[in-house]
């Protein structure tokens, strides 16, 4: 793929870069990222917690780049984010999101809502065919494929939004809260079955939660308040 | 397929609505093709009283109407005597009205004229055309006529005997009143002119020479062909646009329809757009989808417009009123036009929804409930 030219990986350097970055809302009234400075390095799985409304979202809506600061910079792999370039879309392909809601289409059964992304990355469907038997397969949902989502629990609804979050091979994974709508024996297996994933892909995993327990099992874990990322041990 | 599914999946997801916005496109389009078919097969029809039996017309220049065209009899009596030509027949045309008839449409015509040669002579002889003032009656004047051979009929401010009764293929020429061309002249108080003089010549090769000829030798009138009249004769016009001008205003109000489930279609789905966004629809693809169903719509719309605009045509064929003036015979063009017209209609009712579909931005609509 392109992709891979365009976005090359630097195992040494950061592959997510946010630098002096502000955010506010309703025209600055609501300040939400108070000039944060993050960055998360290829093949690492950093999990930033914080209560409600600190910015985990916002960061990683910005780091996805389904957003753009007020200030500041975000780069990724190098390449420094502005919406509306035409990078941009090949970065949709580069980098997998996971929600706290699967955010998955009723109607479609799992196979389907697996393939959206290849529809939208434009990859051969045999091959298409062959990623989404080997992650359904990753994820203990084969026998589901033909399912509508409808059917599914919760669980493997957001084990389906995971298989689609990395179709097109992304090498970030940005991770909102995803057991979040989970019980609490369904969300740890949802988080080591993400965990087994990203190890075994080679995926650079930016993780919001409140789960302090799941969060520790990361990398690194980063706090957020005040609209700005601490590192615990600097706290 | 899972492109095409998603178009289809949201068409399918509101039945009710999809099907009210197919049938706006059906309706309009059966409106449509029903409108300008049976205006185009009246200008057929009409231009097909023009050419029975030849290839040119003449008539005078600059007029915009045959009623209010004077040629006179000489010229045409000289026309007759060229070389060139076959032979060259005056036709008046008249309109009168009679007792819950408003329109009668009268041809004055002499005993050579193609009309009154070729038509199938239910009663009557046409041996006695023009040897007196009486008329002939096409079929169905006849019958609104509620007329028989022999019998006087009225008609205007005239009463006229009855000679015979003729059936014609023409749906004008059915409904009319033949009357001797000098008979015609001094009941339309037009004595010595007919309103055109319809011309066949030797030679079909020699037509430009012939218009030339009618041109230097009579300044005030002009020979056109067929076809050229066809095309440029502003009634013939008028009444094509008024057509097609009236079949759009059917496929506006559908394509508002269209607009409507489109921007319906949107909206309701903010999050799932989003959502493809993410996992890196582009705004094509986006887009894409928006026309693609609107597309679906529209194809559905104009395929039961089609049907239900045959039916309707095939219909009307029965209606006494219309008898002769409809033409059962679609013409390729018309149908092509106007599905082509659907769907372009549909194009634009999704536009706006494509647009604010591609406008939208995903970390906003995410939060979308």
């Amino acid at each position: 793929m392109n992709i891979a030219r365009e976005f090359v990986p630097l195992p040494h350097l950061a592959v997510l870069h946010a630098a002096d970055v502000w955010k506010s809302y309703d025209k600055g009234a609501i300040k939400v990222l108070n000039g944060v400075d993050f960055h998360a390095y290829a093949r690492c799985t950093v999990s930033l917690c914080g209560p409600s409304g600190c910015g985990k979202s916002t960061l990683l809506h910005l780091l996805g780049g389904l957003d753009e600061p007020d200030r500041g910079t975000i780069t990724v792999n190098g390449a420094p984010l502005r919406l509306g370039s035409g990078s941009l879309r090949l970065l949709r392909h580069e980098v997998g999101f996971v929600f706290q809601l699967h955010n998955l289409i009723p109607d479609l059964t799992l196979a389907e809502n697996c393939l959206i992304p290849t529809v939208a990355a434009g990859t051969n469907p045999r091959m298409a065919r062959q990623r989404l038997l080997q992650l359904t397969e990753s994820t203990g949902l084969t026998h589901r494929l033909d399912h509508r989502i409808q059917k599914l629990s919760g669980g493997e609804r957001q084990r389906t939004a995971l298989c689609r979050a990395l179709m097109n091979r992304p090498r970030i994974l940005l991770a909102d809260e995803p057991t979040g709508s989970l019980d609490e024996q369904t969300s740890r297996q949802v988080f080591d079955l993400l965990l087994e994933l990203v190890d075994t892909e080679a995926i650079t995993l930016v993780m919001a939660t409140h789960d302090r327990t799941l969060a520790k099992q990361c990398d690194r874990m980063v706090e957020m308040h005040d609209g700005k990322v601490y590192e615990p041990d600097k706290s | 397929m899972i492109f095409f599914k998603l178009i289809v999946t949201n068409l399918l997801r509101h039945r009710v609505r999809t099907l009210i916005s197919i049938a706006g496109i059906a309706f309009s389009v059966a409106a449509m093709l029903t409108v300008v078919t049976i205006l185009q097969g009246a200008v057929a029809m009409f231009s097909g009283i023009l050419s029975s039996d030849s290839e040119l017309i003449v008539f005078e220049r600059n007029v915009s109407d045959l009623f209010f065209s004077n040629v006179p009899d000489d010229a045409v009596k000289e026309i007759d005597g060229w070389p060139t030509v076959q032979h060259a027949n005056p036709v008046l045309f008249g309109i009168v009205s009679s007792t819950d008839h408003p329109i009668i449409t009268c041809f004055g015509v002499t005993p050579a004229d193609a009309r009154i040669r070729n038509a199938t002579w239910l009663k009557g002889s046409r041996d006695n055309f023009a040897k007196d003032d009486a008329v002939v009656l096409g079929e169905r004047a006849a019958e609104f006529l509620n007329a028989e051979v022999g019998t006087q009929v009225q008609i205007g401010h005239g009463s006229f005997r009855v000679l015979g009764i003729i059936r014609t293929a023409n749906g004008f020429e059915d409904g009319g009143v033949f009357m001797p061309l000098a008979t015609a002249q001094t009941f339309f108080h037009k004595q010595g002119v007919s309103s055109v003089a319809t011309v066949k010549l030797r030679n079909k090769d020699e037509a430009a020479a012939f218009k030339r000829a009618v041109k230097d030798k009579y300044p005030n009138l002009i020979a056109l062909e067929d076809d050229e009249f066809n095309r440029s004769y502003s009634q013939f016009k008028i009444l094509t646009a008024t057509a097609w001008a009236v079949g759009g205003c059917g496929l506006l109000l559908g394509g508002l329809g269209v607009a409507n489930t489109m921007i319906m279609s949107v909206f309701t789905r903010i999050r799932e757009i989003a959502i493809l966004r993410v996992t890196g629809f582009s705004n094509g693809q986006i887009a894409g989808m928006i026309f693609g169903e609107s597309a679906l719509v529209s194809l559905a719309g104009a395929a039961a417009g089609l049907i239900i605009g045959f039916d309707a045509i095939f219909a009307l064929k029965f209606v006494p009123a219309l008898h002769g003036y409809v033409d059962p015979h679609l013409k390729f063009f018309v149908v092509l036009a106007v599905v082509v017209l659907a769907l372009l209609t549909g194009a634009a009712g999704a536009l706006y929804p494509a647009f604010y579909a591609i406008r939208l931005r995903a970390v906003e609509a995410l939060r979308f409930e």
